[in-house]
């Protein structure tokens, strides 16, 4: 299936720095029962944008109007616990398009990558600074660029290098997913179930 | 020759190719699935045309979102029922074996597979979950994946993996008298944090591991995952072995012992290098349970929540946050807490032998008034085996409310709920905020601790009374 083509995102950034955010704050199981793809990202981090009552919680920082943008800049060890993909839908269908962090849990980094959503993974000295430019200016601009592995504070210029495999940045930049890929191995998926 | 692992010895028998500098693509030979995480699988398999490679290594049955409660009648919720009807549509349309509910093998998804020797030694196996790092006990690469993976499995039998880090964690020596396996691990987790496995895939070795049952292993690789890693693994012997022999999807007669020759080689060779090396003394490990709101932050029962002041400066926020939102003060004695629900169940530990060991704490006990007890088998066949053994019988006169199976308070994705403001020692695997309903508190802890909770009413160590 044809991914959204991603090279470069200029954009504000929302800063969401709690540490070891689970994929049930990101997505409540409760929120799991849709077989579709779509429309998860109303309740992304449901229970911490909104109250018991159903009302938004003011501070909580996606609902701060000052923050905008489709970079969501997010504390370590972002996206632990569950495999629900679903956690990576609803970051993708609230619009986010890029999440930086100092450190990511595997599976959801996975998942991210299989939704055309670009995880940085930036030093905690630089996660720091980008923190800092967001508490300066809610409207700093920052710059994720794929094709340079690059992720720049554009006020200052400090730009931090991040990592990606170049195989996976191939498939961002094309659109390619690999189900199409794997479906292209068929003899080789073949000549290996005939000798196993 | 060169000196493998034992993780790598099964993961190089299933490339079937290599990217240069990117994710191999792996062969799985077992595919487990279930009604949250599938059914975008099976639309976007439509969609693109595909069919299924190999429906017959592909296994199904619902447990996330399924009612434990009169599971012979229709499920009152639509959006729950809609994703168990969608699943037994997917499987019926594409040829895939479903054990549904009402089935005498359905049950959670990671207890079904051992239970019935769809897990063996050597095989890579994955699921839409992140407990399927379970299966690793038998000697197996298991891991959860996302609903992208799902898709893949169906459509070729291969995912898209990049080769992860090895990790050894070697633990010598005995637990003590009721220190249990999910002591074991909640112990491991505390010491390597939530995030510390990330990025590798863990051998357990040593004689704690070694001398664990089948099922205390089971445990033990379950809650790999709330390292970071992807998975756990434990080389197989003479316990895996007879364990797996007999069940109905393991091979069988000469087939089996031709097997098992092979099964003995799956071990890590001498030299092996790991990229990390821990080791702990099982002399020092104690009965433990979770304090805040993520399974890296436990400790032993009998000692204190840590201060602030023993927390490093960056992540006394987040530090923070937990407590206020469990209600608990940094320098808390855990002890003496009191406790409202107790869940005993899911796919950490809901087997036959977690409910022998609450069973045989509580028999001619009573739980405590201010408790709600629950139980909830991990598969139909634990619940049958349960009420063969007579353990129904002993845990609902301990007052008990024995449940039918399912992921049930683990994930409260249906009505198995613990209130907010409510505090739950619970033996299944996660205490994030809100994971046993929104504002819920959860302890994890062993089911004989959950069990002498329940009696205690409040926070007890088990030994205490156990040794009483």
């Amino acid at each position: 299936m044809a991914l959204e083509k991603f090279e470069k995102i200029n954009s504000s950034a929302v800063p969401v720095a709690t540490e070891n955010v689970d994929t049930d704050q990101i997505i409540p199981a409760r929120f799991l029962k849709a077989t579709t793809r779509e429309g998860f990202g109303e309740n992304l981090f449901r229970d911490w944008r909104y109250d018991a009552n159903g009302n938004e919680i003011p501070e909580f920082p996606l609902n701060n109007k000052k923050y905008s943008g489709t970079i969501l800049v997010a504390g370590k060890n972002f996206g632990c616990g569950s495999s629900r993909e679903h956690a990576a839908w609803a970051v993708h269908d609230y619009g986010f398009k890029v999440v930086v962090s100092s450190f990511f849990a595997d599976i959801f980094r996975n998942n991210c990558l299989n939704n055309g959503v670009l995880p940085v993974q930036i030093s905690v000295a630089f996660a720091e600074k980008v923190f800092a430019a967001i508490a300066a200016d809610p409207n700093a601009q920052f710059e994720a660029d794929l094709v340079a592995q690059t992720f720049t504070i554009s006020s200052t210029g400090e730009s931090t290098s991040f990592d990606i495999s170049p195989y996976k940045k191939e498939c961002l930049q094309n659109g390619y997913d690999d189900i199409d890929y794997l479906i292209s191995l068929k003899d080789k998926i073949g000549e290996y179930e005939a000798q196993a | 020759m060169e000196a493998k692992t034992l993780f790598d010895k099964i993961w190089d028998a299933h490339v079937v190719s290599e990217i240069e500098g990117g994710p191999s693509a792996i062969y799985i030979d077992c595919h487990l699935i279930h009604e949250v995480t599938s059914p975008q699988a099976f639309a976007g398999l439509e969609k693109r045309g595909a069919k299924i490679h190999r429906p017959d290594k592909t296994f199904a049955t619902p447990d996330h979102n399924v009612p434990t409660e009169n599971q012979h009648l229709p499920i009152k919720d639509a959006l729950s029922k809609f994703q168990v009807d969608k699943l037994t549509e997917n499987c019926e349309k594409h040829g895939v074996t479903l054990y549904g509910l009402n089935h005498p093998y359905q049950g959670v998804v990671h207890v079904v597979g051992p239970q019935l020797g769809l897990t063996q030694p050597g095989m890579t196996i994955v699921c839409g979950d992140s407990h399927t790092s379970t299966h690793g006990a038998f000697g197996a690469i298991a891991f959860g994946i996302g609903t992208s993976e799902v898709e893949m499995v169906l459509a070729s039998q291969c995912i898209m993996q990049p080769k992860p880090k090895k990790m050894r964690i070697t633990v010598n020596g005995e637990l003590g008298a009721g220190v249990t396996s999910k002591d074991l691990v909640l112990y491991i987790i505390a010491k390597v944090t939530a995030g510390g496995g990330t990025g590798y895939f863990i051998e357990y070795a040593g004689t704690a591991f070694k001398n664990l049952s089948m099922e205390g292993r089971m445990t033990v690789c379950n809650m790999s995952i709330e390292m970071g890693a992807r998975g756990g693994l434990i080389a197989p012997d003479q316990t895996t072995f007879d364990y797996v022999k007999g069940r109905e999807k393991a091979p069988q007669g000469a087939d089996f012992d031709k097997a098992v020759e092979e099964w003995k080689k799956l071990t890590t060779d001498d030299g092996a290098v790991f990229d990390k090396e821990l080791e702990f003394d099982a002399a020092d490990i104690e009965p433990m349970i979770t304090y805040g709101t993520n399974p890296g932050m436990g400790t032993k029962i009998k000692s204190s929540i840590p201060a602030l002041s023993e927390i490093e400066v960056s992540e006394q926020e987040s530090f923070q946050k937990s407590m206020n939102y469990m209600g608990f003060s940094d320098g808390d004695a855990l002890v003496g807490k009191p406790i409202d629900f107790v869940f005993v169940g899911s796919c950490t530990n809901g087997r036959i032998e977690d409910l022998r060991e609450v069973a045989n704490y509580v028999k001619g006990k009573q739980k405590a008034d201010n408790i709600t007890a629950w139980i909830v088998p991990g598969s139909k066949q634990v619940e049958k085996q349960a009420q063969d053994e007579g353990l129904v019988e002993v845990l609902e006169a301990a007052g008990f409310e024995l449940r039918q199976p399912g992921c049930s308070a683990c994930l409260a994705m249906n009505d198995d709920k613990i209130p907010a403001g409510k505090y739950a020692v619970s033996t299944s695997n996660r205490n994030f905020e809100g994971r046993q309903g929104p504002g819920s508190r959860t302890l994890l802890a062993s089911p004989l601790t959950a069990a002498a909770v329940a009696v205690a009413g409040k926070i007890v160590d088990p030994r205490e009374i156990v040794n009483a």
